[in-house]
Parts: C-alpha cells; structure tokens; sequence
C-alpha cells in the first residue's frame, strides 16, 4: 500500500477522531529505518491498548509494531488471549479468527498475498499467546515450520492462560502451582526455540523485552529472513504480572531476573547459514558502524 | 464493476473469461461420461480459483487430489495439502480473508473435525466454496454414504446446496460461486453431494469447452476489508466490543448475526434466477408426495415409475437448496398432499424435520424410509414404505 492512501478526504477532516488524524499525519507507514525509538516521538501504530496496568504484554506489543520493517505492506495474524484485545487498536489489517489456528490461517493468507501480488512485498506476521502457539496450535505452529512457510511467528510467553484466568499452560515452568495444575505442572516447559530449530524455522530468538534494541533487531531480522528464505519465530518472556503475584511497576524487574545467565529467559538466537548469510547482504552499514563505535 | 470489464479477456492460463450467463447457458455443451470426482476437475477448471487446500479423506479424496494437477496444469493458483480438515478451513480463511477465491473438499469425519471455522467463515463473510461429499460420522467406523453431516452443517450460517447427479453438481460447482460472492450475500457456500454415490460412479454429463472461465473473484466487491493492506486500515474501534460485557457488546454481536442470516436470505433472488428456483417439482397435484433432496430425490423418482405402473399416482419435490430452506416454495408444492414421504439416507430423519416445520397439518409427513451406515435405498425400499402406509391407511378407515 502507498502512504498516498492514506489521506483524510478534506470534507470529512473535521470529524474525523483526533487520533486518526494524527495517524495519517504523523504516522510512520513507508518510514525507513522504523524502530522502538519512534514510540513517544511520532504516532504509534496502537491506540490505547486495553491491557493491565503494567503489564510488560503492552510495552511488547508496542515494540513490535514499531518495529515492523513495512507496517504498510504488513497483515497480522491474532489469536485468541491477551493479544486479541489489543489488536482491534492497531492500525494495520490483522485477523482474529478463532483459537490455535494462527499459523494455519497466515498460511493460507501468505499464500493468496504471494499469488495476487508477484511483484510486491507483503508480510505476513503471527501474534499469539504462549496457549495458541504451543498448546492447542501446536500442531499447525511447527506445520506451517515443516511446510516452509514465508511469515514469522512471534509468541508473548507469559507461561500461562492469562485471559481465561491462570491456568497451566505447556509453557509454564515444571513445578509452578496454577489452576489446572493445582499440584504443580508435572512437566519441563516445552522447548518450542529447540523444537523451532529442528522443524525448519531460520531464524529463532528467545528473549525478554527489557531491551528495546534487541528486540527491534530481532523483530526487523525475523521479518525480512521470512520474506525471503522461510519461516521464523521469536519467543518472548512477557510475564502476566496479575497472575504471578507481582505488582504494575514490577514487570521489568520480573523479566530482568529471568534473562540472566542459565535463567530460563537467556537470550538465545540462532540463525540458518542461508539466513544468515540474507542477513550480511541487508545489514552491511549497520555492521560497519558498530564496528566504528567500537573502535572509538 | 472490474468483473464485467474483464469479460472478453483471457486469464494467466490462457481461458477466455465469459459472462457466467453464457458459460451456464448458452455456451455449446459436450456430452462426457463421468465420475463426480471427476466433475469436480472439470468445474475448477472453469472457475477461475486462486487458491485450493486439500486433505484426503474419503470419498473426497480423488477429486482433491484432481485439483492439484490442475494448480500443476496452471488452471488453479496456489494448491497444498494441509495438515488436517480444521488446518485446512483455517488456511482457506486466511486464503479467503487475502482476497483469494478458494476451493477445498472434505467428507464426513473432517467435516466435523473441521466445524468450529464454519461458523467463523460466516461471521468473517469469506465466500469460500466447501465440497462436501457426505459419508457416515458414526463410530463404528464407516466410510459409507451418509447424509448426517448436511444435519449437522445446516445452523453454521452457510449456504448449503444439495446436488442430485453428476450434472447437477458441475452447475452448482461454478454457480454457487456466482452466488457466494454477490456482495449482498458474500457468504461460504456448501455444495454437498452423497458420497460414492454421486462421487465414484460415472454418469453423463454435458459441459462447455475449458476454454472458457467464469470471472475472477473481485475481494473488493467485499462487505468487508480485504486483509491485504490496500486499503486504509482503520483501528477498527476505541471500545471493541469482543468479550466485553455491555449492552452495546451484545447489540453488535446480536445484529452481525441477524445481518448474516439475511445475507442467507438474501442469496435466493440470485440462486432462484440462476437454478431456476430452490426446489424441482413433478405431479404435484397428487396426493402422495415424495419430497427430498440429494440421490434420495434419485430413488423417489424411480420408485414413482414403479407405482405410476400398479396405477398409483405419486408426485415428486426436489429440495436443491437446504440453506436458505425453500419453505414457501415447499408450503406450496404441497397444499395438495395427503402424505408427504421423505426418503433419506441418514438415521435422524433431518430434511423429515425441516419439511415438518414448514408446512401446515404436518402430521402428512412420514418420515421415511431411512437408511443409513452405507446402505443403499432400493425404489422398492420406497414402495414398500408407501405401500404399507397406505394399507394402514385403508385398515383405519375400515375400522
């Protein structure tokens, strides 16, 4: 889509809500170089989120769509949870449709965009709870991974079922006392990076958000592997506050203390020789200018 | 709008897009003999399709299968096999939800392995095109021609049409997309035929040369937006109403269904015209009726042969479309009835039902016979029952 369509017909400009207008004029679709930097300095793609207080799932979510390389050519793919509240606020076409089929319906999606634009560059980008990706979506998440479909996964991992109430969840750490496991869960949370790795996946980051620019590197990276060598999936610690027992300033402490060495939120990536070769062909300036930072 | 202008031209495989007018009506026809599967091929051929979602199951399997090597032949855009049937819906939504007109078979077992998107292809308004080629869901397990799922399909909000034969079933093919994709209906559409049945055995049927195509499907003749950033997106609301618990919440919902019930509605002008009504009737001032849909219809028309030989006059309705029901048209077709059979191949009796709810003094039904778990339906099977029935009949009034 060209930025050009996105204009208030002038009879119209005056109804139009404060926060549309701000939109057309002072969002970022077509901007180069997009990142987390633009939250706070020009309009964000996500209005009001209708998360918690605090909640380390919104900062996540605004990272992410400041991060997209081309919001303007960018459909999302939603499930049911936490996400699916906040999506009927962001400013680009994205599909709720049902629970645990995101990957399925993104393959379908990828493949109709593919077919009707040949010549133009359409991302297709999945945004799921832990639940819908790795519990009752499993099956189609490694599916559309075996299948080499071309858009990324990306999972808010908050090890649990937020939106239903707390429940255990197939991501929830071994031990952890939740209802549905009113004993402890019985068994070691799913290795869905490992298992990502093995099922085809070229490019996979375990993570935090407690570092912006980490983020927007591996939100950027994740979508441009996929656009052009295959799928992707970057996994994301975002506590649910409310059910672990912490209050709204502590979301990023939570997340801090489980990135560290040998925690289970360890930043990890791996990236595919074919990946990472894309990788130096699209990034060459930006090494180069690390490399200068480093020398002064 | 862009579909008419685009008649005369010739699409990526070289087909000449035609008015779907001529290609139903007027465009020369060749006799061929065969399978329904095969049926399937040669309709997809002709529909212009961007992309199709297979799985095996049968009896679907074959004609699946067929439209893959038409994506091979560049008659279909974009074709795999999905990983199962609730996958698959899921993908054709997401194929659907792109803009993509779309195509894909399932039976029995995967019909309802698949259910929950039904629901949701409705409410999202993707004009997806299901071929359902029915067969038993019960367990034990049975592979044989059942029409149980039509029952259990016939609340989802889709259209659900039943085809007869072999010829039936390619029209319905490419006019249900004709139909599925009038922007004031934009619903999936159900074409069902009973498995085996209909699917593997061989009949006549005339079709118009490959050469021609129906029009491509237009996502902007759409309800809704098309999912392909083309158009401005919108923060769709500042309150959303899913999940939320408010007045307002439950008026939107309430009135999206409502809205997509009459789309159903709707969607009778338009097949009317292009079938030439919901229902097909024969000797209808008769006072034994059979009336059904599906090969059912098939055997009643046979076993009225039979009678009509021992001097017993029976007329015959044809049900093509269960959703919308053709309840005026069936209300109608059977003001003179004094017995209303209603032959199926299922256990539950369901078409029995919707007739029932349809038409006054509903004690005329008889709500049989039934077979089912593959059994087939002999006319004599229908001629017994009616028989008996009668024989009944003249015992009470002796009494």
């Amino acid at each position: 889509m060209s930025k050009e369509k996105i204009k208030i017909n002038q009879e119209f400009y005056d109804i139009m809500p404060l926060e549309y207008r701000e939109l057309v004029e002072e969002g970022t679709y077509g901007k180069e170089n997009r990142g987390w930097k633009d939250v706070g300095e020009s309009k964000e793609l996500i209005e009001e989120h209708s998360l918690c207080a605090g909640c380390p799932e919104s900062i996540a979510f605004r990272y992410v769509l400041a991060c997209l390389p081309a919001p303007e050519d960018t459909i999302m793919v939603g499930s049911t949870g936490c996400t699916s509240l906040v999506f009927p606020h962001v400013a680009v076409h994205n599909i709720h449709s049902l629970f645990g089929n995101q990957n399925a319906v993104a393959s379908g999606l990828k493949r109709a965009l593919s077919f009707r634009f040949p010549d133009k560059i359409k991302d297709v980008v999945v945004l799921a709870g832990d639940g819908a990706t790795v519990d009752i979506g499993l099956d189609m998440t490694l599916q559309s991974w075996f299948r080499q479909e071309k858009f990324t996964t990306i999972c808010f991992d908050n090890e649990l079922y937020a939106n239903t109430g707390g429940q255990s969840s197939g991501l929830m750490q071994k031990g952890f006392v939740a209802k549905m496991a009113p004993a402890g869960k019985k068994f070691d949370k799913v290795p869905l990076p490992e298992i990502a790795k093995s099922s085809g996946c070229h490019y996979v980051v375990k993570m935090t958000v407690s570092k912006p620019n980490r983020v927007e590197k591996a939100i950027r990276e994740a979508i441009l592997v996929a656009r052009e060598i295959g799928p992707t999936y970057i996994q994301l610690y975002t506590p649910c506050i409310l059910e672990i027992g912490k209050q709204m300033m502590e979301g990023l402490q939570e997340m801090r203390d489980s990135e560290g060495p040998n925690k289970r939120f360890e930043f990890e990536e791996y990236v595919s020789d074919e990946a990472r070769a894309y990788l130096d062909t699209v990034n060459p300036k930006k090494k180069k200018r690390k490399k200068a930072i480093v020398t002064k | 709008m862009a579909t008419k202008s685009l008649i005369g031209t010739y699409n990526k495989k070289g087909q000449k897009i035609v008015d779907p007018d001529y290609l139903f009506y007027d465009a020369p026809r060749e006799r061929q003999f065969m399978t329904g599967s095969e049926v399937v091929r040669e309709a997809i051929k002709r529909a212009n399709v961007d992309v199709s979602i297979s799985y095996p199951i049968t009896p679907q399997s074959e004609a699946a299968a067929m439209v893959g090597d038409l994506w091979v032949e560049g008659y279909v855009g974009e074709y795999f096999r999905g990983e199962n049937e609730f996958a698959v819906m899921s993908e054709c939504a997401g194929a659907s939800f792109g803009g993509a007109r779309v195509f894909t078979t399932t039976s029995g077992p995967g019909t309802l392995r698949a259910y929950e998107n039904f629901p949701m292809w409705v409410g999202s308004r993707l004009p997806i095109m299901l071929n359902m080629m029915v067969r038993g869901v019960n367990s034990p397990l049975s592979i044989q021609p059942d029409t149980l799922e039509i029952g259990l399909i016939i609340d989802t909000g889709m259209l659900i049409w039943h085809a007869e034969s072999a010829q039936d079933f390619f029209d319905y093919l490419l006019m249900g997309y004709m139909v599925a994709e009038e922007p004031d209906v934009h619903l999936p559409i159900a074409i069902c035929i009973d498995g085996f049945f209909v699917s593997h055995t061989k009949d006549d049927v005339y079709i118009p040369s490959a050469d021609f195509t129906l029009p491509p499907y237009d996502p902007y003749r759409n309800p809704m937006p098309v999912m392909d950033m083309e158009v401005p997106p919108v923060r769709m609301m500042r309150d959303p109403f899913v999940m939320k618990s408010n007045y307002i919440s439950y008026a939107t919902q309430a009135s999206w269904q409502q809205e997509t019930r009459a789309a159903c509605e709707r969607s009778r002008k338009h097949t009317i015209r292009l079938l030439g009504g919901l229902i097909e009737e024969e000797n209808t001032d008769a006072e034994i009726l059979i009336v059904s849909s599906g090969t059912a219809v098939a055997q009643g028309r046979e076993a009225v042969r039979l009678l009509a030989a021992e001097g017993i006059k029976v007329g015959i309705v044809k049900i093509k479309t269960i959703r919308p029901f053709p309840y005026e048209e069936v209300r109608q077709a059977t003001k003179n009835a004094k017995i209303i059979f209603v032959p199926e191949f299922n256990v539950v009796g369901w078409m029995a039902r919707e007739i029932k709810a349809s038409i006054p003094d509903n004690h005329r039904v008889v709500e049989g016979p039934h077979v089912a778990g593959g059994m087939t339906m002999p006319p004599e099977v229908i001629v017994e029952e009616i028989k008996k029935v009668l024989a009944k009949k003249k015992e009470s009034i002796h009494e």
